[in-house]
């Protein structure tokens, strides 16, 4: 359930430390993702500090709820909050991307624990989170299994593969979230530089997932006190596998990298950086950082 | 010398993972929707709660079982050769040999003979393929007697396997005594003139094409390689070694397969002359099956002639 002030105000904090933690690493490793990573801020603090049934100190743990990044390209996002959960030390984020480091591009299960799946090729991580929550039925445990996808990953003929098939075995254990920031990497052709037409637009999304046959809500996807309460919901909802539709700003919380395919994949400069930082050191939807107006 | 007919392979993996499951509550079998043509059926007949039907969807069946894996099960996926490796091969890359997970691969309708399908179901380079992926097993089994222990071995080997099987009932190739292991060659004649290696049910016609080339004068070793990854090295040194002349011949293509392996072992640890027979730089065709192998010279009669020729040409 959504969480009173201070709790939410902490979990806020926390997202906002995640932000900077992900803007640091990817200016030290001079590569990297960011629009996307700083989308999804919001929804993995929620997962991580409140949704998630684990134990970070026993990452293997059986009845560990599941969490799948299928968006692997922003693993810098999830490494950051598994580093804050406790999982391994904050430090070890500065390993991101280097020969050796457990942190890799993209997620490598068996390179750090905590992660359970390897994801990146776009689609893929999704097609097992359907077999993780199928052999969850099969075995009759009761963790639930959430992945995360983009919206531009479901362009990727895998996922409505999996969602037809999460469907028929009617998968109620299984809570996929589309991160619509409403762009992807190079993107549809229109407008000026640094616009692009998203995706999908307007209902066209909700649509495709309803008519599989999944249950869909929509979110504010920066709205922590409302998305605990949308992925809960999510994951009592019985008899057919459910997404919620998380609305999200790509590069949010960075006002001159909010909306601009091109910070898809980029490190910021030294004075870049700075500046992000300065806009990140607030509380969220401060400093300019603007509210999403979906709901 | 024609050896008796058994049983196809792929009635043998239906039976023998029906059989397996009786004692191994682990083993579930995913099906791309044609489980009537790959044995699966006799799977679900036995275990219908296991039997996991995934549709026409085959980049998603092998993620699916992956991610079974990762929570305890033996997913064996069963398919068409082509599409488990052609269509759903970035599945397999990234999700079950990256990750070395507990997934077994039956690549169906391997080879030439698929049933009058043509080019677009028949698939020559899944052993090219799959022998270049790490963490991957790659098994072809020769005849029932094999392939029923090959399947016993791949789901007690904890890691990703692929299994060639095959639609036409196969000649047998081996008697009751005979013992697979993983990784081992087996040599299934002996001859100094020349060694002829092959794999999967190509073996038994290459044995029937030793045995018409014994009836001209010319002995031949044979050596079986029922698991192309990891190759038995020495057992392909020692078997060169018999004749140092080396003939390989498989229902594949002759780039990358048996063929280009066999060839890496010798180049490095005993450079030696390799022949390689099987499909050249081509698609298949529709066709009858005797017609097929006459065609693309994996017959008995045309491998012996072909062998012939060479010796010949060598002398």
């Amino acid at each position: 359930m959504a969480q009173a002030g201070p709790a939410l105000a902490e979990l806020q904090q926390t997202a906002q430390q995640l932000r900077r933690e992900i803007v640091k690493t990817v200016a030290h490793a001079r590569g990297g993702h960011l629009g996307g990573p700083l989308s999804a801020a919001d929804i993995l603090t929620a997962l991580y500090f409140r949704v998630l049934n684990i134990r970070p100190e026993e990452p293997g743990w059986p009845d560990r709820d599941r969490f799948i990044l299928s968006k692997g390209h922003s693993s810098i996002a999830l490494y950051g909050v598994l580093a804050l959960r406790g999982y391994f030390p904050v430090e070890e984020l500065l390993s991101f991307d280097s020969m050796g480091s457990r942190l890799q591009g993209h997620p490598d299960m068996h390179a750090l624990p905590g992660l359970d799946m390897s994801s990146g090729s776009l689609g893929l991580g999704f097609s097992a989170g359907v077999g993780i929550a199928l052999g969850a039925k099969l075995a009759q445990k009761a963790f639930t299994t959430f992945v995360m996808v983009g919206d531009g990953e479901c362009n990727e003929g895998i996922v409505w593969e999996g969602a037809h098939v999460a469907q028929r075995y009617g998968l109620d254990n299984l809570v996929v979230i589309v991160d619509k920031n409403d762009l992807q990497q190079f993107g549809w052709r229109a407008g000026p530089p640094g616009q692009r037409r998203p995706p999908y637009s307007g209902d066209e999304l909700r649509l495709r997932w309803e008519a599989f046959g999944w249950a869909v809500s929509e979110v504010d996807g920066h709205d922590i006190a409302a998305v605990i309460p949308a992925l809960e919901a999510a994951r009592t909802l019985e008899g057919r596998p459910a997404v919620v539709i998380a609305h999200t700003v790509k590069g949010k919380g960075v006002s001159f990298m909010e909306g601009d395919y091109r910070w898809h994949t980029r490190a910021p400069t030294s004075q870049e950086l700075g500046a992000a930082l300065a806009e990140l050191s607030g509380p969220a939807g401060q400093n300019g950082a603007g509210q999403n107006g979906a709901s | 010398m024609a050896l008796p007919t058994g049983k196809a392979l792929r009635t043998v993996f239906g039976e023998t993972v029906a059989e397996l499951a009786n004692d191994d509550p682990r083993i579930l079998v995913l099906d791309g929707d044609v489980g009537s043509s790959t044995g699966a059926e006799i799977f679900e007949a036995a275990h219908p709660q296991r039997f996991l039907q995934m549709g026409i969807a085959e980049q998603n069946m092998l993620g699916v079982a992956a991610g079974l894996a990762t929570v305890g099960f033996v997913p064996i996926v069963s398919s068409f050769a082509c599409f488990v490796v052609a269509r759903a091969l970035d599945s397999v890359r990234v999700l079950i040999a990256q990750p070395a997970l507990n997934v077994k691969i039956m690549g169906g309708y391997t080879g030439l003979l698929t049933g009058m399908t043509g080019k677009t179901h028949q698939i020559f380079n899944d052993i090219a393929i799959m022998r270049t992926l790490a963490n991957m097993t790659v098994l072809a089994p020769a005849d029932e007697v094999e392939a029923r222990q090959a399947i016993a071995a791949m789901i007690s080997l904890d890691g990703p396997v692929y299994i060639q099987m095959t639609r036409e009932p196969s000649p047998v190739l081996f008697d009751a005594g005979y013992r697979f292991e993983v990784g081992a060659s087996v040599r299934v004649r002996e001859g100094a003139d020349v060694t002829l290696v092959s794999t999967g049910v190509q073996t038994a016609r290459v044995y029937e094409a030793a045995e018409i080339l014994g009836g001209r004068g010319i002995e031949a070793t044979v050596l079986h390689v029922p698991t192309i990854k990891p190759i038995d090295e020495e057992g392909i040194v020692q078997a060169a070694r018999a004749s140092g002349f080396v003939v390989v011949v498989e229902d594949q293509t002759i780039l990358g397969g048996l063929g280009g392996a066999v060839s890496e072992v010798l180049s490095e640890h005993y450079p030696v002359f390799v022949k390689r027979l099987g499909v050249r730089d081509v698609y298949g065709e529709s066709g009858p099956n005797d017609l097929l192998l006459d065609k693309y010279r994996l017959s008995a009669a045309t491998v012996a002639q072909d062998v012939e020729s060479l010796l010949a040409l060598r002398a």
